[in-house]
């Protein structure tokens, strides 16, 4: 049974219409999802609708098989039993780290609640902090004071609202590790929110990604790169060019060479095929038809783009050892391991 | 955790979705009373007009009287713009010695009552007093100086103390300014003094036509200062028809008048901020350069500075210590002082309670349910700071008397007793008053420190299991614990100065230590008046205390939070 189900959740806010659009996904027990999209597509509401800090305005949010919002029900955050970390840690500032850790543990005997105040700042790898001061961590550890708050009381469920974009870039990869680490350790459910797919990829099982309120597509990370569901996913989760091509009988004729047909493509249709920096090589050649118009160094690598005969143009990546100048004439290789095609008249 | 029963869900549905009704009918009800009564009674008045009296008082005094108030308002916000502004700039923007000195001691002129500093410089300036005693020995018997009591005298002694509102409003804008703004003009090609006047000063006019405002509220609501010099206003003519004819309703017409001045000024100052917006959503990174004065142009600066503080602030704060320990010395303790303080305290305590508990309900229905209705009648209700309390005293007392008749008059025919009148002329009355004038100044206490709180603390305590009273309870009250003292405090102080309410509205046996000064004044015992005056004084200077604090002596601008209706002068 799924842990955590939402089924066509929507809200509306005044003068900004639907934040969240007939919203459906499940969260199995034990998973980490993350939810991906740009800022204002309805991330970090739907977080707020499971946590219970905002009400449906239609569907439901089914919680361990009960029912905890929809249909006239609104079971208030405190009886959720959901563990939330914000953006900026929200840590009391007039509690110690041990206080803030044990705020959650009100029902607990008091020397159980000292022990299990000990273990989770324990799991979290700040033993020996109960007395300080929030404003006496760095934001690494306030972090981790706050997920351990999240924690102490053994939700069912763990929100994690941006965690990471408080931090610095350095930190970022590391608390990622980390995070990940505990909350796999804990085998404890997550749902995180990020605008940053790198952070998605990294941490998440599946990835949910929204635009404009409405659920694209929920999949594995490696699933959502090569075999995304629509064009705004293919566009949103790394860098894609697209090669207008026609559908025929014996596969999809590009300006690249001939792929193979996909399901659901029928011969004369024009489709556009979706081109990842990666599925793209080349070699200089002095009769190439390509010409390098633009060069751009991204440290261990060099993004290319090229101009195709047709004068549409793809980018490539290449390692840094070896440099192509602006206006070399090449030959190029496409290496398209998954096709993905879409319809021409599906988005735009 | 155990999912609940379906009933338990059900019940629990209304937490999740805010306050309960009643909080927010308490509120609705509260904001709405704290102002409307007052104000919609003196209106109401203008349904009987009272033909005899108006008509006299039209024909003898109203042109006096409105000619006097408009020139007394006009001449304290023209001096208070001028003064406020000219100490503003010359501490922002030049070094000099002493500069960092006045930077704050220029506040301290806010701790005096306008009526204390007018009484102390009538001692000092009377035909019998030192000043002209002393100049008769040198220059001959003939010498005579302008009358102090006139409509000039008002004006200097009460832009004395009131231009602080300007000069801190204005102070902490040109502070806020990012210097940018002014090194952009430079850069562009305008001088120092250009710049200043075409950048620095256009930047920082909201916050000056503010500070420019409260000094004209409180010109306009001043009774004690103009009675005292015998100058007559509104005010002042209210308090006589009161009192002088026991023509109430006469008084509250004359209220209705300076209500409209009121309306007019808030209306001026809503309409003076336009459609232009003034902040640059940062904080400034650097302080701005300071030119350094030398020779004779520094020397002027702090002359300028040390002449207005002497006067304002040093000279009546001496002379009021030379009177009191004459008078200690002499007499010990004057009759009365005792009990005057005890009955100041309990006022004012009582008072800043009852603000605090109203103010706490108000924020805490705007904080949870912060929907535009709940935020009007809030912002409604803390208009009260601009009435003059002579207005709200008879806003008060004619529903109240009304009412108090219509009780005895039932206890008489019910149980056959004479129960007497039960709410007029007593605390009661005198502390709805405070409520009327002095409710924003706590609200705004209040909902600064309440808006400091982040909403996620409120929604990580709700997701950890506590329900709205534990998160009150454990996160809430810790965190604005000195935010509401600050409230308590500054209502306290207010309430102790506050003088028109009081004289109109106290039970004839309360005796105050506004009330002290005000009587030994009249009779001109500048010395025994000196002693209360001086115990104000030192409340006073509570609020000045903690708004240097807030603001800091230094470069940092910080939120004169304080300010606005947190106005020392009934």
């Amino acid at each position: 049974m799924s842990l955590l189900r939402l089924e066509h959740l929507t809200k509306r806010f005044d003068g900004v219409g639907a934040a969240v659009d007939d919203l459906s996904l499940s969260v199995e027990p034990g998973e980490i999802l993350a939810l991906l999209g740009p800022s204002g597509c309805g991330k970090t509401t739907t977080l707020r609708l499971i946590a219970g800090f905002e009400t449906p305005d239609a569907g439901a949010i089914v919680l361990r098989g009960r029912r905890v919002a929809g249909n006239g029900t609104v079971v208030p955050p405190e009886s959720r039993g959901v563990g939330v970390v914000f953006q900026d840690y929200a840590l009391f500032p007039h509690l110690s780290v041990g206080d803030n850790v044990a705020f959650g543990l009100a029902r607990y005997e008091r020397a159980e609640r000292a022990r299990r105040v000990r273990e989770v700042l324990e799991l979290v790898g700040l033993g020996g902090v109960e007395r300080r001061f929030p404003h006496e961590l760095s934001g690494g550890q306030q972090q981790r004071v706050a997920l351990a708050r999240a924690l102490a009381p053994a939700p069912a469920l763990i929100l994690l609202d941006e965690p990471f974009s408080n931090l610095d870039a350095d930190l970022r990869a590391a608390m990622r590790e980390e995070i990940g680490k505990i909350l796999r350790a804990t085998g404890a459910t997550a749902v995180f929110v990020t605008h940053d797919q790198e952070e998605a990829f990294a941490l998440a099982d599946r990835v949910g990604v929204l635009n404009a309120g409405r659920l694209e597509q929920v999949a594995p990370p490696y699933e959502l790169y090569h075999r995304p569901g629509t064009r705004f996913v293919a566009e949103f989760v790394g860098a894609a060019d697209f090669l207008r091509s026609m559908v025929t009988e014996d596969g999809i004729v590009s300006e690249l060479g001939t792929l193979a047909r996909q399901p659901g493509c029928s011969p004369g249709q024009a489709v556009d095929i979706m081109i990842r920096p990666d599925d793209i090589d080349f070699i200089p050649h002095p009769d190439g038809d390509v010409v390098v118009i633009g060069r751009q160094f991204l440290g261990a690598e060099h993004l290319y783009r090229l101009r195709l005969t047709s004068g549409a143009s793809v980018h490539s990546v290449q390692p840094a050892t070896t440099l192509y100048p602006v206006g070399a004439r090449v030959r190029v290789v496409a290496n398209l391991l998954h096709v993905v095609a879409f319809p021409l008249d599906e988005g735009g | 955790m155990e999912a609940p029963v379906a009933t338990g869900v059900s019940a629990r549905t209304r937490v999740a979705r805010g306050p309960g009704p009643w909080l927010l009918t308490a509120a609705a009800v509260l904001a709405g009373m704290v102002v409307a009564v007052p104000i919609l009674s003196v209106l109401l008045s203008l349904a009987n007009p009272v033909h005899a009296v108006w008509a006299h008082l039209w024909r003898t005094q109203m042109v006096e009287l409105l000619g006097n108030t408009l020139a007394l308002m006009l001449g304290v916000g023209l001096g208070s713009l001028g003064l406020g502004v000219a100490l503003a700039w010359l501490v922002v923007f030049f070094e000099f010695p002493g500069r960092r000195g006045f930077e704050w001691a220029l506040v301290l002129p806010l701790a005096l009552p306008a009526y204390v500093i007018g009484f102390v410089f009538l001692g000092i300036f009377e035909f019998a007093g030192p000043l002209q005693t002393a100049l008769r020995q040198v220059a001959g018997p003939e010498l005579r100086l302008p009358d102090l009591r006139s409509g000039w005298g008002v004006v200097v002694v009460m832009t004395l103390v009131l231009y602080p509102y300007v000069y801190t409003l204005a102070r902490a804008a040109f502070l806020e300014q990012s210097p940018e703004a002014f090194e952009s003009a430079r850069s562009l090609g305008r001088s120092r003094a250009r710049a200043f006047w075409d950048v620095s000063l256009p930047l920082a006019r909201p916050a000056v036509v503010a500070g420019t405002t409260l000094a004209c509220m409180e010109a306009l609501a001043d009774y004690g200062t103009v009675a005292t010099f015998s100058y007559r206003t509104l005010t002042e003519a209210i308090y006589r028809v009161w009192h002088g004819m026991f023509d109430r309703l006469a008084a509250t017409q004359l209220a209705v008048v300076l209500l409209g001045l009121s309306a007019c000024l808030i209306l001026l100052e809503r309409s003076s901020r336009g459609r232009a917006r003034f902040t640059q959503g940062r904080r400034p990174t650097h302080a701005p350069a300071r030119m350094r004065l030398a020779g004779g142009r520094a020397l002027a600066a702090a002359g300028g500075c040390a002449a207005v503080w002497i006067l304002a602030f040093g000279l009546p704060v001496g002379q009021l210590l030379v009177w009191a320990v004459t008078v200690l010395r002499r007499d010990g303790l004057p009759r009365g002082f005792l009990p005057a303080l005890g009955n100041s305290l309990g006022l004012a305590a009582m008072a800043a309670g009852l603000t605090l508990g109203v103010a706490l309900v108000l924020a805490y229905a705007l904080r949870l349910r912060p929907s535009r209705s709940v935020a009007a009648l809030v912002r409604g209700a803390s208009l009260g700071y601009a009435l003059p309390g002579a207005v709200i005293a008879v806003g008060v007392l004619l529903p109240l008397s009304t009412l108090d008749h219509a009780l005895a008059a039932a206890a008489e025919r019910i149980l056959g007793l004479d129960a007497g009148l039960l709410l007029t002329g007593t605390a009661g009355a005198l502390l709805y008053a405070y409520l009327v004038r002095f409710l924003a100044v706590s609200l705004q206490a209040v909902e600064a420190t309440l808006a400091r709180i982040p909403r996620s603390f409120d929604e990580i305590a709700r997701s950890l299991g506590a329900g709205a009273g534990r998160t009150l309870r454990a996160v809430h009250v810790p965190l604005i614990r000195r935010g509401l003292l600050a409230a308590l405090l500054l209502v306290f102080v207010d309430v102790m100065k506050e003088m028109p309410a009081t004289l109109l509205l106290r039970p004839l046996s309360l005796d105050t230590l506004a009330i002290a000064v005000y009587q030994r004044t009249a009779e001109s015992l500048w010395e025994e008046a000196a002693v209360p005056a001086l115990a104000l004084v030192l409340a006073g200077l509570v609020p000045v205390v903690l708004l240097l604090r807030t603001t800091g002596g230094s470069n940092r601008p910080g939120l004169p939070a304080i300010l606005p209706g947190g106005d020392p002068i009934p």
